[in-house]
Protein backbone atom coordinates (compact mmCIF):
# COMPACT_ATOMS: atom_id res chain seq x y z
CA UNK A 1 0.00 0.00 0.00
CA UNK A 2 2.64 2.49 1.00
CA UNK A 3 4.88 1.19 -1.76
CA UNK A 4 2.09 1.99 -4.19
CA UNK A 5 1.48 5.44 -2.85
CA UNK A 6 5.03 6.65 -3.41
CA UNK A 7 6.26 4.31 -6.10
CA UNK A 8 9.53 6.00 -7.07
CA UNK A 9 10.42 7.32 -3.66
CA UNK A 10 10.68 3.87 -2.16
CA UNK A 11 12.50 2.45 -5.17
CA UNK A 12 15.12 5.17 -5.01
CA UNK A 13 16.89 3.21 -2.31
CA UNK A 14 17.12 -0.41 -1.12
CA UNK A 15 16.00 -1.72 2.20
CA UNK A 16 18.89 -0.35 4.24
CA UNK A 17 21.68 -2.68 5.32
CA UNK A 18 23.77 -2.13 8.47
CA UNK A 19 26.06 0.45 6.89
CA UNK A 20 23.22 2.43 5.32
CA UNK A 21 21.31 2.30 8.59
CA UNK A 22 24.32 3.84 10.28
CA UNK A 23 24.51 6.55 7.61
CA UNK A 24 20.79 7.25 7.96
CA UNK A 25 21.26 7.57 11.70
CA UNK A 26 24.12 10.02 11.17
CA UNK A 27 22.14 12.03 8.62
CA UNK A 28 19.16 12.09 10.99
CA UNK A 29 21.37 13.31 13.82
CA UNK A 30 22.88 16.02 11.59
CA UNK A 31 19.40 17.14 10.52
CA UNK A 32 18.18 17.26 14.10
CA UNK A 33 21.27 19.21 15.17
CA UNK A 34 21.02 21.71 12.29
CA UNK A 35 17.27 22.28 12.69
CA UNK A 36 17.65 22.38 16.47
CA UNK A 37 20.51 24.85 16.26
CA UNK A 38 18.47 27.08 13.96
CA UNK A 39 15.56 26.97 16.40
CA UNK A 40 17.81 27.69 19.39
CA UNK A 41 19.41 30.59 17.54
CA UNK A 42 16.00 31.99 16.63
CA UNK A 43 14.73 31.60 20.20
CA UNK A 44 17.86 33.28 21.60
CA UNK A 45 17.34 36.14 19.18
CA UNK A 46 13.72 36.36 20.36
CA UNK A 47 14.77 36.22 24.01
CA UNK A 48 17.53 38.81 23.66
CA UNK A 49 14.94 41.28 22.34
CA UNK A 50 12.61 40.42 25.18
CA UNK A 51 10.05 38.85 22.85
CA UNK A 52 9.79 35.68 24.92
CA UNK A 53 8.89 37.53 28.12
CA UNK A 54 5.87 36.06 29.81
CA UNK A 55 3.94 39.33 29.86
CA UNK A 56 4.27 39.59 26.08
CA UNK A 57 2.63 36.20 25.60
CA UNK A 58 0.21 36.22 28.55
CA UNK A 59 -2.46 38.24 26.67
CA UNK A 60 -2.80 35.33 24.25
CA UNK A 61 -3.93 33.11 27.08
CA UNK A 62 -6.87 35.43 27.75
CA UNK A 63 -10.30 35.11 26.21
CA UNK A 64 -10.83 38.75 25.08
CA UNK A 65 -7.87 38.58 22.70
CA UNK A 66 -9.03 35.29 21.29
CA UNK A 67 -12.60 36.45 20.88
CA UNK A 68 -11.22 39.52 19.09
CA UNK A 69 -9.18 37.37 16.71
CA UNK A 70 -11.98 34.83 16.27
CA UNK A 71 -14.24 37.61 14.97
CA UNK A 72 -11.52 38.10 12.36
CA UNK A 73 -11.49 34.39 11.59
CA UNK A 74 -15.28 34.53 11.15
CA UNK A 75 -14.80 37.36 8.65
CA UNK A 76 -12.18 35.29 6.81
CA UNK A 77 -14.48 32.27 6.64
CA UNK A 78 -17.44 34.42 5.62
CA UNK A 79 -15.53 36.10 2.78
CA UNK A 80 -14.10 32.74 1.72
CA UNK A 81 -17.53 31.07 1.73
CA UNK A 82 -19.21 33.80 -0.33
CA UNK A 83 -16.29 33.87 -2.78
CA UNK A 84 -16.22 30.07 -3.04
CA UNK A 85 -19.93 29.75 -3.82
CA UNK A 86 -19.89 32.56 -6.38
CA UNK A 87 -16.62 31.43 -7.99
CA UNK A 88 -17.76 27.81 -8.26
CA UNK A 89 -21.06 28.81 -9.87
CA UNK A 90 -19.43 31.24 -12.31
CA UNK A 91 -16.61 28.72 -12.84
CA UNK A 92 -19.02 25.99 -14.00
CA UNK A 93 -20.68 28.41 -16.42
CA UNK A 94 -17.29 29.54 -17.76
CA UNK A 95 -16.10 25.95 -18.16
CA UNK A 96 -19.27 25.08 -20.10
CA UNK A 97 -18.81 28.26 -22.12
CA UNK A 98 -15.23 27.42 -23.02
CA UNK A 99 -16.30 23.93 -24.11
CA UNK A 100 -19.30 25.23 -26.06
CA UNK A 101 -19.48 24.69 -29.79
CA UNK A 102 -20.82 28.19 -30.40
CA UNK A 103 -17.93 30.56 -31.02
CA UNK A 104 -19.88 33.51 -29.66
CA UNK A 105 -19.89 31.75 -26.30
CA UNK A 106 -16.54 29.99 -26.46
CA UNK A 107 -14.36 32.96 -27.35
CA UNK A 108 -15.54 35.37 -24.65
CA UNK A 109 -15.36 32.61 -22.02
CA UNK A 110 -11.83 31.65 -23.12
CA UNK A 111 -10.73 35.29 -23.20
CA UNK A 112 -12.15 35.95 -19.74
CA UNK A 113 -10.44 32.89 -18.24
CA UNK A 114 -7.06 33.67 -19.79
CA UNK A 115 -7.16 37.35 -18.81
CA UNK A 116 -8.40 36.78 -15.26
CA UNK A 117 -5.73 34.14 -14.68
CA UNK A 118 -2.89 36.46 -15.54
CA UNK A 119 -3.83 39.45 -13.41
CA UNK A 120 -2.63 39.84 -9.81
CA UNK A 121 -5.54 39.86 -7.36
CA UNK A 122 -4.15 42.97 -5.69
CA UNK A 123 -4.42 44.88 -8.97
CA UNK A 124 -8.10 43.86 -9.18
CA UNK A 125 -8.57 44.96 -5.59
CA UNK A 126 -7.07 48.37 -6.34
CA UNK A 127 -9.50 48.63 -9.26
CA UNK A 128 -12.49 48.07 -6.96
CA UNK A 129 -11.00 50.28 -4.25
CA UNK A 130 -9.82 53.24 -6.29
CA UNK A 131 -11.09 52.68 -9.83
CA UNK A 132 -14.79 51.86 -9.53
CA UNK A 133 -15.73 54.64 -7.05
CA UNK A 134 -14.73 57.13 -9.73
CA UNK A 135 -17.56 55.78 -11.87
CA UNK A 136 -19.99 55.99 -8.97
CA UNK A 137 -19.73 52.32 -8.02
CA UNK A 138 -18.92 52.14 -4.33
CA UNK A 139 -19.42 48.60 -3.14
CA UNK A 140 -19.97 47.55 0.48
CA UNK A 141 -16.75 46.52 2.22
CA UNK A 142 -17.31 42.76 1.98
CA UNK A 143 -17.89 43.02 -1.77
CA UNK A 144 -14.78 45.10 -2.30
CA UNK A 145 -12.93 41.97 -1.23
CA UNK A 146 -15.28 39.30 -2.63
CA UNK A 147 -15.71 40.77 -6.12
CA UNK A 148 -12.01 40.82 -7.11
CA UNK A 149 -11.44 37.43 -5.49
CA UNK A 150 -14.39 36.02 -7.45
CA UNK A 151 -13.11 37.47 -10.71
CA UNK A 152 -9.78 35.70 -10.17
CA UNK A 153 -11.00 32.44 -8.62
CA UNK A 154 -13.89 31.83 -11.04
CA UNK A 155 -11.29 31.52 -13.79
CA UNK A 156 -9.31 29.02 -11.70
CA UNK A 157 -12.46 27.02 -10.92
CA UNK A 158 -13.44 27.10 -14.61
CA UNK A 159 -10.12 25.48 -15.56
CA UNK A 160 -10.54 22.82 -12.87
CA UNK A 161 -14.07 21.93 -13.99
CA UNK A 162 -13.05 21.97 -17.63
CA UNK A 163 -10.24 19.54 -16.88
CA UNK A 164 -12.76 17.32 -15.09
CA UNK A 165 -15.21 17.34 -17.99
CA UNK A 166 -12.43 16.61 -20.49
CA UNK A 167 -11.07 13.78 -18.34
CA UNK A 168 -14.36 11.88 -18.58
CA UNK A 169 -14.49 9.14 -21.24
CA UNK A 170 -16.44 10.29 -24.32
CA UNK A 171 -18.58 7.19 -23.96
CA UNK A 172 -20.43 8.75 -21.03
CA UNK A 173 -21.80 11.58 -23.16
CA UNK A 174 -22.35 9.28 -26.15
CA UNK A 175 -24.29 6.78 -24.03
CA UNK A 176 -26.43 9.55 -22.57
CA UNK A 177 -27.14 10.93 -26.06
CA UNK A 178 -27.98 7.48 -27.42
CA UNK A 179 -30.54 7.16 -24.63
CA UNK A 180 -32.26 10.15 -26.18
CA UNK A 181 -31.01 12.86 -23.85
CA UNK A 182 -30.36 16.29 -25.28
CA UNK A 183 -26.88 17.78 -25.06
CA UNK A 184 -27.90 19.90 -22.09
CA UNK A 185 -29.52 16.96 -20.30
CA UNK A 186 -26.47 14.78 -20.82
CA UNK A 187 -24.21 17.52 -19.49
CA UNK A 188 -26.42 18.22 -16.47
CA UNK A 189 -27.37 14.66 -15.52
CA UNK A 190 -24.43 12.53 -16.66
CA UNK A 191 -21.23 14.43 -17.44
CA UNK A 192 -21.13 17.25 -14.88
CA UNK A 193 -21.93 15.17 -11.77
CA UNK A 194 -19.10 12.76 -12.58
CA UNK A 195 -16.70 15.52 -13.60
CA UNK A 196 -17.30 17.47 -10.39
CA UNK A 197 -16.75 14.34 -8.30
CA UNK A 198 -13.47 13.70 -10.11
CA UNK A 199 -12.07 17.13 -9.43
CA UNK A 200 -13.21 17.45 -5.80
CA UNK A 201 -9.61 17.24 -4.47
CA UNK A 202 -8.50 20.05 -6.81
CA UNK A 203 -11.54 22.09 -5.78
CA UNK A 204 -10.60 21.75 -2.10
CA UNK A 205 -6.99 22.70 -2.92
CA UNK A 206 -8.31 25.77 -4.73
CA UNK A 207 -10.39 26.56 -1.61
CA UNK A 208 -7.18 26.64 0.42
CA UNK A 209 -5.69 29.10 -2.05
CA UNK A 210 -8.91 31.14 -1.97
CA UNK A 211 -8.89 31.27 1.81
CA UNK A 212 -5.31 32.50 1.66
CA UNK A 213 -6.40 35.19 -0.79
CA UNK A 214 -8.94 36.56 1.69
CA UNK A 215 -5.97 37.85 3.70
CA UNK A 216 -6.04 40.70 1.16
CA UNK A 217 -8.84 42.04 3.37
CA UNK A 218 -5.80 43.57 5.06
CA UNK A 219 -5.60 46.00 2.13
CA UNK A 220 -9.36 46.54 1.86
CA UNK A 221 -9.75 47.08 5.63
CA UNK A 222 -12.38 44.33 5.71
CA UNK A 223 -12.59 42.66 9.13
CA UNK A 224 -10.83 39.37 8.46
CA UNK A 225 -8.07 37.63 10.37
CA UNK A 226 -5.00 39.46 9.06
CA UNK A 227 -6.60 42.91 9.19
CA UNK A 228 -7.89 42.18 12.68
CA UNK A 229 -4.36 41.14 13.67
CA UNK A 230 -2.96 44.38 12.32
CA UNK A 231 -5.48 46.44 14.30
CA UNK A 232 -4.77 44.39 17.41
CA UNK A 233 -0.99 44.72 16.97
CA UNK A 234 -1.14 48.47 16.51
CA UNK A 235 -3.15 48.63 19.73
CA UNK A 236 -1.16 46.30 22.00
CA UNK A 237 2.24 46.74 20.27
CA UNK A 238 2.79 42.96 20.39
CA UNK A 239 3.59 42.71 16.69
CA UNK A 240 5.70 39.56 16.77
CA UNK A 241 3.33 37.63 19.02
CA UNK A 242 0.14 38.70 17.24
CA UNK A 243 1.35 37.90 13.75
CA UNK A 244 2.88 34.58 14.83
CA UNK A 245 -0.42 33.57 16.45
CA UNK A 246 -2.35 34.57 13.34
CA UNK A 247 0.07 32.66 11.11
CA UNK A 248 -0.59 29.60 13.26
CA UNK A 249 -4.35 30.14 13.00
CA UNK A 250 -4.12 30.20 9.20
CA UNK A 251 -1.95 27.10 9.35
CA UNK A 252 -4.51 25.19 11.42
CA UNK A 253 -7.57 26.16 9.35
CA UNK A 254 -5.89 25.60 5.99
CA UNK A 255 -4.07 22.51 7.24
CA UNK A 256 -7.45 20.96 8.04
CA UNK A 257 -8.68 21.83 4.53
CA UNK A 258 -5.51 20.42 2.94
CA UNK A 259 -5.83 17.24 4.97
CA UNK A 260 -9.40 16.94 3.70
CA UNK A 261 -8.12 17.38 0.13
CA UNK A 262 -5.56 14.60 0.43
CA UNK A 263 -8.12 12.29 2.08
CA UNK A 264 -10.50 12.90 -0.79
CA UNK A 265 -7.65 12.20 -3.20
CA UNK A 266 -6.87 8.87 -1.54
CA UNK A 267 -10.57 7.99 -1.46
CA UNK A 268 -11.04 8.70 -5.15
CA UNK A 269 -7.91 6.71 -5.97
CA UNK A 270 -9.31 3.75 -4.09
CA UNK A 271 -12.60 4.05 -5.98
CA UNK A 272 -10.96 4.01 -9.40
CA UNK A 273 -11.10 0.55 -10.91
CA UNK A 274 -7.81 -1.33 -10.92
CA UNK A 275 -5.89 -0.89 -14.13
CA UNK A 276 -5.61 -4.09 -16.15
CA UNK A 277 -1.81 -4.25 -16.09
CA UNK A 278 -1.78 -4.79 -12.34
CA UNK A 279 -1.81 -8.52 -11.57
CA UNK A 280 -4.94 -9.71 -9.81
CA UNK A 281 -3.07 -10.79 -6.69
CA UNK A 282 -1.41 -7.44 -6.30
CA UNK A 283 -4.74 -5.73 -6.83
CA UNK A 284 -6.28 -7.77 -4.03
CA UNK A 285 -3.38 -6.92 -1.79
CA UNK A 286 -3.86 -3.23 -2.50
CA UNK A 287 -7.52 -3.28 -1.65
CA UNK A 288 -6.99 -5.34 1.50
CA UNK B 1 -4.44 56.66 -23.28
CA UNK B 2 -2.69 59.97 -22.76
CA UNK B 3 -2.63 59.41 -19.01
CA UNK B 4 -0.87 56.15 -19.72
CA UNK B 5 1.76 57.62 -22.04
CA UNK B 6 2.42 60.59 -19.77
CA UNK B 7 3.24 58.23 -16.94
CA UNK B 8 5.11 55.61 -18.90
CA UNK B 9 8.21 56.39 -16.84
CA UNK B 10 6.98 55.39 -13.36
CA UNK B 11 4.99 52.47 -14.79
CA UNK B 12 7.99 51.02 -16.61
CA UNK B 13 10.11 51.61 -13.52
CA UNK B 14 7.52 49.61 -11.57
CA UNK B 15 7.55 46.89 -14.21
CA UNK B 16 11.34 46.67 -13.94
CA UNK B 17 11.11 46.30 -10.14
CA UNK B 18 8.45 43.59 -10.57
CA UNK B 19 10.60 41.73 -13.09
CA UNK B 20 13.72 42.06 -10.96
CA UNK B 21 12.01 40.76 -7.81
CA UNK B 22 10.38 37.96 -9.80
CA UNK B 23 13.64 36.95 -11.49
CA UNK B 24 15.74 36.85 -8.33
CA UNK B 25 13.13 35.07 -6.23
CA UNK B 26 12.29 32.76 -9.13
CA UNK B 27 15.87 31.49 -9.33
CA UNK B 28 16.08 31.20 -5.55
CA UNK B 29 12.75 29.34 -5.33
CA UNK B 30 13.77 26.88 -8.06
CA UNK B 31 17.04 26.01 -6.28
CA UNK B 32 15.52 25.77 -2.80
CA UNK B 33 12.48 23.94 -4.12
CA UNK B 34 14.56 21.22 -5.80
CA UNK B 35 16.54 20.78 -2.57
CA UNK B 36 13.33 20.47 -0.54
CA UNK B 37 11.94 17.98 -3.05
CA UNK B 38 15.16 15.94 -2.78
CA UNK B 39 14.81 15.96 1.01
CA UNK B 40 11.20 14.78 0.70
CA UNK B 41 12.20 11.61 -1.17
CA UNK B 42 15.36 10.93 0.83
CA UNK B 43 15.80 7.75 2.90
CA UNK B 44 16.31 9.83 6.05
CA UNK B 45 12.96 9.95 7.90
CA UNK B 46 13.83 13.11 9.85
CA UNK B 47 14.78 14.95 6.68
CA UNK B 48 11.57 13.80 5.02
CA UNK B 49 9.59 15.05 8.00
CA UNK B 50 11.29 18.44 8.01
CA UNK B 51 10.71 18.86 4.26
CA UNK B 52 7.08 17.80 4.63
CA UNK B 53 6.55 20.30 7.44
CA UNK B 54 8.21 23.02 5.37
CA UNK B 55 5.95 22.40 2.38
CA UNK B 56 2.80 22.20 4.50
CA UNK B 57 3.67 25.42 6.33
CA UNK B 58 4.11 27.51 3.21
CA UNK B 59 1.29 25.88 1.26
CA UNK B 60 -1.17 26.79 4.00
CA UNK B 61 -0.14 30.22 5.26
CA UNK B 62 -1.08 33.27 3.15
CA UNK B 63 1.86 35.01 1.52
CA UNK B 64 0.58 38.37 2.72
CA UNK B 65 0.60 37.18 6.35
CA UNK B 66 4.24 36.11 5.91
CA UNK B 67 5.16 39.41 4.26
CA UNK B 68 3.55 41.39 7.09
CA UNK B 69 5.26 39.17 9.67
CA UNK B 70 8.70 39.58 8.09
CA UNK B 71 8.43 43.26 7.16
CA UNK B 72 6.69 44.70 10.22
CA UNK B 73 7.12 42.22 13.08
CA UNK B 74 10.48 40.48 12.75
CA UNK B 75 12.52 43.72 12.92
CA UNK B 76 11.44 43.59 16.58
CA UNK B 77 13.63 40.53 17.06
CA UNK B 78 16.56 42.07 15.23
CA UNK B 79 15.86 40.69 11.75
CA UNK B 80 16.17 43.91 9.81
CA UNK B 81 16.92 43.76 6.10
CA UNK B 82 16.28 46.21 3.26
CA UNK B 83 12.61 46.07 2.23
CA UNK B 84 13.14 44.56 -1.21
CA UNK B 85 15.52 41.94 0.18
CA UNK B 86 12.93 40.93 2.78
CA UNK B 87 10.28 40.57 0.08
CA UNK B 88 12.61 38.47 -2.07
CA UNK B 89 13.49 36.20 0.88
CA UNK B 90 9.81 35.67 1.73
CA UNK B 91 8.94 34.99 -1.91
CA UNK B 92 11.81 32.48 -2.20
CA UNK B 93 10.83 30.42 0.85
CA UNK B 94 7.11 30.65 -0.05
CA UNK B 95 7.35 29.67 -3.72
CA UNK B 96 9.98 27.02 -3.00
CA UNK B 97 7.21 24.97 -1.38
CA UNK B 98 5.24 25.06 -4.66
CA UNK B 99 8.36 24.23 -6.68
CA UNK B 100 9.02 21.30 -4.33
CA UNK B 101 5.49 19.97 -4.84
CA UNK B 102 5.85 20.26 -8.62
CA UNK B 103 9.25 18.53 -8.66
CA UNK B 104 8.03 15.77 -6.34
CA UNK B 105 5.16 15.02 -8.71
CA UNK B 106 7.84 14.90 -11.41
CA UNK B 107 9.85 12.37 -9.40
CA UNK B 108 6.75 10.18 -9.37
CA UNK B 109 6.64 10.18 -13.18
CA UNK B 110 10.17 8.79 -13.55
CA UNK B 111 9.79 5.10 -14.41
CA UNK B 112 10.83 2.66 -11.70
CA UNK B 113 13.36 1.07 -14.06
CA UNK B 114 15.42 4.27 -14.14
CA UNK B 115 16.08 4.28 -10.42
CA UNK B 116 16.53 0.50 -10.38
CA UNK B 117 19.05 0.72 -13.21
CA UNK B 118 20.91 3.50 -11.40
CA UNK B 119 21.15 1.34 -8.30
CA UNK B 120 22.13 -1.69 -10.29
CA UNK B 121 25.05 0.34 -11.70
CA UNK B 122 26.17 0.96 -8.15
CA UNK B 123 25.22 4.62 -7.88
CA UNK B 124 24.64 5.82 -4.35
CA UNK B 125 21.33 7.40 -3.43
CA UNK B 126 22.64 10.94 -3.90
CA UNK B 127 24.26 10.03 -7.21
CA UNK B 128 21.14 8.37 -8.59
CA UNK B 129 19.04 11.32 -7.44
CA UNK B 130 21.40 13.90 -8.90
CA UNK B 131 22.38 12.16 -12.12
CA UNK B 132 19.35 10.06 -13.01
CA UNK B 133 16.12 10.85 -11.21
CA UNK B 134 16.04 14.63 -10.67
CA UNK B 135 17.07 15.60 -14.23
CA UNK B 136 14.24 13.50 -15.61
CA UNK B 137 11.82 14.68 -12.92
CA UNK B 138 12.48 18.36 -13.63
CA UNK B 139 12.17 17.81 -17.38
CA UNK B 140 8.76 16.26 -16.82
CA UNK B 141 7.41 19.26 -14.92
CA UNK B 142 8.63 22.21 -17.02
CA UNK B 143 5.05 23.33 -17.69
CA UNK B 144 3.94 23.15 -14.02
CA UNK B 145 7.12 24.99 -13.01
CA UNK B 146 6.21 27.66 -15.58
CA UNK B 147 2.84 27.97 -13.87
CA UNK B 148 4.57 28.35 -10.50
CA UNK B 149 6.71 31.14 -11.97
CA UNK B 150 3.63 32.87 -13.39
CA UNK B 151 2.01 32.65 -9.94
CA UNK B 152 5.24 34.08 -8.53
CA UNK B 153 4.99 37.12 -10.82
CA UNK B 154 1.35 37.62 -9.75
CA UNK B 155 2.44 37.29 -6.11
CA UNK B 156 5.11 39.98 -6.42
CA UNK B 157 2.13 42.37 -6.52
CA UNK B 158 1.62 41.68 -2.81
CA UNK B 159 4.91 43.51 -2.21
CA UNK B 160 2.86 46.64 -2.93
CA UNK B 161 0.88 45.98 0.25
CA UNK B 162 4.04 46.25 2.35
CA UNK B 163 5.38 49.31 0.59
CA UNK B 164 7.51 48.19 -2.36
CA UNK B 165 6.85 50.37 -5.40
CA UNK B 166 6.51 47.71 -8.06
CA UNK B 167 4.09 47.64 -10.99
CA UNK B 168 0.83 47.35 -9.01
CA UNK B 169 1.87 50.02 -6.52
CA UNK B 170 3.14 52.34 -9.27
CA UNK B 171 -0.13 51.87 -11.17
CA UNK B 172 -2.13 52.76 -8.08
CA UNK B 173 -0.03 55.85 -7.47
CA UNK B 174 -0.36 57.04 -11.05
CA UNK B 175 -4.11 56.49 -10.87
CA UNK B 176 -4.42 58.48 -7.66
CA UNK B 177 -2.84 61.44 -9.45
CA UNK B 178 -4.45 61.09 -12.87
CA UNK B 179 -7.81 59.67 -11.73
CA UNK B 180 -8.28 57.76 -14.97
CA UNK B 181 -8.64 54.20 -13.74
CA UNK B 182 -9.68 52.48 -16.96
CA UNK B 183 -6.66 53.22 -19.19
CA UNK B 184 -4.15 53.06 -16.33
CA UNK B 185 -5.26 49.78 -14.77
CA UNK B 186 -5.85 48.26 -18.20
CA UNK B 187 -2.31 49.25 -19.15
CA UNK B 188 -0.88 47.56 -16.07
CA UNK B 189 -3.06 44.52 -16.72
CA UNK B 190 -1.71 44.24 -20.25
CA UNK B 191 1.87 44.41 -18.93
CA UNK B 192 1.17 41.59 -16.42
CA UNK B 193 -0.49 39.54 -19.16
CA UNK B 194 2.51 40.03 -21.43
CA UNK B 195 4.84 38.80 -18.68
CA UNK B 196 2.62 35.78 -17.98
CA UNK B 197 2.30 35.07 -21.70
CA UNK B 198 6.08 35.25 -22.15
CA UNK B 199 6.72 32.81 -19.31
CA UNK B 200 4.00 30.51 -20.67
CA UNK B 201 5.46 30.54 -24.18
CA UNK B 202 9.04 30.14 -22.90
CA UNK B 203 8.11 27.17 -20.74
CA UNK B 204 6.34 25.68 -23.77
CA UNK B 205 9.51 26.07 -25.86
CA UNK B 206 11.74 24.70 -23.10
CA UNK B 207 9.39 21.78 -22.55
CA UNK B 208 9.45 20.80 -26.23
CA UNK B 209 13.23 20.95 -26.14
CA UNK B 210 13.85 18.89 -23.04
CA UNK B 211 10.78 16.66 -22.84
CA UNK B 212 11.51 12.96 -22.74
CA UNK B 213 9.21 11.07 -25.06
CA UNK B 214 8.24 7.80 -23.42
Amino acid sequence: MSARRTPTASVLYDAPGPRTRRRIAIASAVTVIVVGAALVLALREFASHGQLDAERWAPFASWPIWSYLLVGLRGTLQAAAVTAVLSAAVGVLLALGRLSRARLVRWPATAYIEVARSLPVLLLIYVTLFGLPRYGIDLPLLWKLVLPLTVANSAAFAEIFRAGILSLPRGQDEAARSLGMSGAQSMRLVVLPQAVRRVTPSVVTQLVSLLKDTSLGYVVAFTELLFRAQVLASYNRLLVQTFLVVTLMYLVVNGLLSALASRLQDASRRRTPTTPDVPLLAAKEIHA
Amino acid sequence: MEALLDNAGPLLQGLLTTLWIAAVSGVGALVLGVLVAAARVSPVPVLRGVAFGYVQLFLNVPLLALLVLFVFALPDVGLLMPLTTTVVVVLVVYEAAYVAEAVRSGVNTVPLGQAEAARALGLTFLQSLRLVVLPQAVRAVVQPLGNVLIALVMNTALAAAVGVVELTSATNKVNLVEAQPIPIFAGAGVLYMLVALTIGLLSGVVERRVAIVR
